[in-house]
């Protein structure tokens, strides 16, 4: 970077920084602020507000609903990661130099490419209780048929396994990357010395993708937390709030319910959470800025 | 390379590796493939269970016209357009100014603000939703475009930002500083220096938030609630209220909502995973 030599340069940050982070102001940063706010307000959307202090979070704290949707957010942290290491699995599986390899690499791909409202169709489809090609499964397999997504205790998992399904395919992207860009020196230093196999990987292998790993578990962690789209479309939080999520719990009490400062109370408290990966994920970015 | 090359083990282990893959990427796109079928069924085919198995009427051309005569199908995907081309570009010009600024430009609170950036890059929708909404109805853009595209714009130049600055980190001093010392002005630096090399950068940052935007579903529902405005993704989850027995015209629509984002990332594969992976690779 260069010393600032005139005026001109002084104010010409500003000027290349004014539109965008003037919007970021007005769509991104005061809207948390406004939302945060909210949160200690009873609010239909429409009428006065009522400041309420901290009501909205006792009452949220008692809901059950609440922990439901909580549990759930955790349920698919736990399970979303999955996804790098199966997403590590499929790039070593397919990152050889055969005939066709690039086609079928941009396919496994595909998946990420789709919106997950499609995403959701296909899956209900997969699941359709009556012959739906998960069940036809099952029962060839001898097990009793399941309808996934109208059973409490299932359909949080089916949604899941459908998150999974594009989250795997963006997890191979970023590892068939940094296999790519494996240092050819060091696996020839680690031949030479005896090293292979699951040896190899472990000391050698994953060290080295230890940037890619890090951008998967935090695209992961994030992507498990903003869940909304397949249970919106999927289940809309059904059967009786049973696969509710933290994201579509806010939207439905705002939209539907009209109760938009419970709501931003809900919003605040996704928020802190993500905050805790959003502090780690610009620690990490700094650090590595600096060094 | 890891693993070793397959051409160096056996000839058995590499005819079998070479279906095993084919066979692996049939198994994983599988849930796909169904509904790819379904849209080719006919009425009589899914009503009798052959949910999954050949059709027995190829009903293609009948099912693909019929979403758009009998569906406003067409209409969603000229929004989708409408809508996410604007924002794209939106975006990415915003974002390449910061970007320039934020690497090139050493002043009191750059870090602060490329870190505020990235951060807000990856707050949860649902706690801009409220007063995005409020702010959105009384601008008097509730259930229009430029509605939905200004939301884009502002949010989306949040990650562009983080790539730009990222990429014009890694060009060459000289050459900006090699302009100032002839006294070229700043502004005609940048669309003259540094513009041409980031080209790349912007080709891939715009084939990625394309996606982005494209399946943007969240927003569409809360900015929008029209038929004349709702972009693709609402539009489909609308169909499936109104057309719950029709699966067949379900799935056709639902290839078609799908099919750009794919023919994009098909025709730019090279650009797309760039984009992706940039932040990995840097780490």
């Amino acid at each position: 970077m260069q010393k600032l030599h005139s005026r001109q340069q002084q104010w010409m940050p500003v000027l290349f920084l004014a539109p965008a982070l003037i919007m970021f102001v007005v769509y991104v940063i005061l809207p948390i602020c406004q939302s945060v706010l909210l949160s200690f307000y009873e609010w239909d959307g429409l009428g006065d507000k009522t400041f309420v202090g901290l009501d909205n979070y006792f009452e949220l704290f008692e809901d059950e609903q609440f922990w439901l949707a909580l549990k759930n957010n955790i349920y698919w942290m736990v399970f979303y990661m999955l996804a790098p290491p199966l997403g590590l699995a499929v790039a070593l599986f397919l990152n050889q130099k055969v005939l066709g390899i690039r086609l079928v690499k941009s396919l496994f791909f595909f998946p990420f490419v789709i919106s997950q409202v499609v995403v959701g169709l296909v899956f209900a489809w997969f699941y359709d209780p009556s012959y739906g090609l998960f069940n036809i499964a099952l029962t060839s397999l001898g097990f009793e048929p399941i309808a996934v997504l109208s059973d409490e205790n299932w359909v949080t998992f089916g949604i899941i396994a459908a998150g999974l399904w594009p989250q795997i395919a963006y997890c191979m992207i970023l590892y068939l990357t940094g296999l790519n860009n494996l240092s050819p020196d060091q696996l020839e230093a680690a031949r030479l010395d005896g090293a292979h196999g699951w040896k190899m990987l472990w000391h050698v292998i994953l060290p080295q993708l230890k940037p890619a790993t890090f951008i998967a578990i935090v695209v992961t962690v994030i992507g498990a937390l903003r869940s909304f789209d397949l249970v919106a479309t999927m289940t809309a939080g059904g059967p009786f709030g049973s696969s509710n999520v933290l994201a579509y719990f806010m939207y439905e009490q705002s939209i539907f319910n009209y109760r938009v400062g419970y709501g931003a109370a809900i919003a605040t408290v996704l928020f802190l959470i993500m905050d805790v990966y959003i502090a780690y994920f610009l620690w990490r970015m700094l650090k590595s800025e600096k060094a | 390379m890891f693993p070793t090359p397959i051409e160096k083990l056996s000839k058995s282990v590499n005819i079998s590796y070479r279906a095993a893959i084919w066979i692996a990427l049939i198994l994983w796109l599988l849930p796909l493939i169904a509904v790819m079928m379904t849209s080719a069924r006919s009425v009589a085919d899914i009503n009798m269970g052959n949910y999954w198995g050949i059709p027995e009427q190829w009903m293609i051309l009948e099912n693909y016209t019929q979403v758009f005569t009998s569906t406003p199908m067409a209409r969603y995907l000229l929004n989708s357009i409408m809508i996410t081309v604007p924002a794209v570009i939106g975006a990415v010009a915003i974002s390449t100014l910061a970007g320039y600024a934020l690497a090139k430009f050493k002043f009191r609170g750059n870090v602060l603000l490329f870190a505020t950036f990235i951060g807000g890059n990856f707050v949860p929708f649902q706690i801009l939703m409220i007063p995005v909404r409020d702010l959105t109805i009384s601008m008097g853009l509730y259930d229009t475009a430029t509605g939905l595209i200004l939301f884009h714009v502002a949010f989306q130049a949040g990650f562009c930002t983080l790539f730009m600055r990222n990429f014009i980190v890694g060009l060459p001093d000289e050459l900006i500083e090699a302009a100032r010392v002839e006294g070229v002005s700043e502004w005609k630096i940048f669309w003259h220096v540094v513009l041409p090399l980031v080209r790349p950068a912007i080709a891939a940052l715009s084939v990625l938030i394309f996606t982005f935007i494209w399946n943007d579903y969240f927003w569409a529902l809360v900015l929008v609630q029209s038929d004349e405005v709702r972009p693709v993704t609402a539009g489909i989850s609308a169909l499936m209220g109104q057309w719950l027995a029709s699966w067949q015209l379900i799935s056709a629509g639902s290839i078609v909502a799908a099919l750009p984002p794919v023919i994009l990332f098909f025709a730019m594969q090279k650009h797309f995973i760039a984009g992706l992976t940039l932040g990995a690779t840097k780490g």
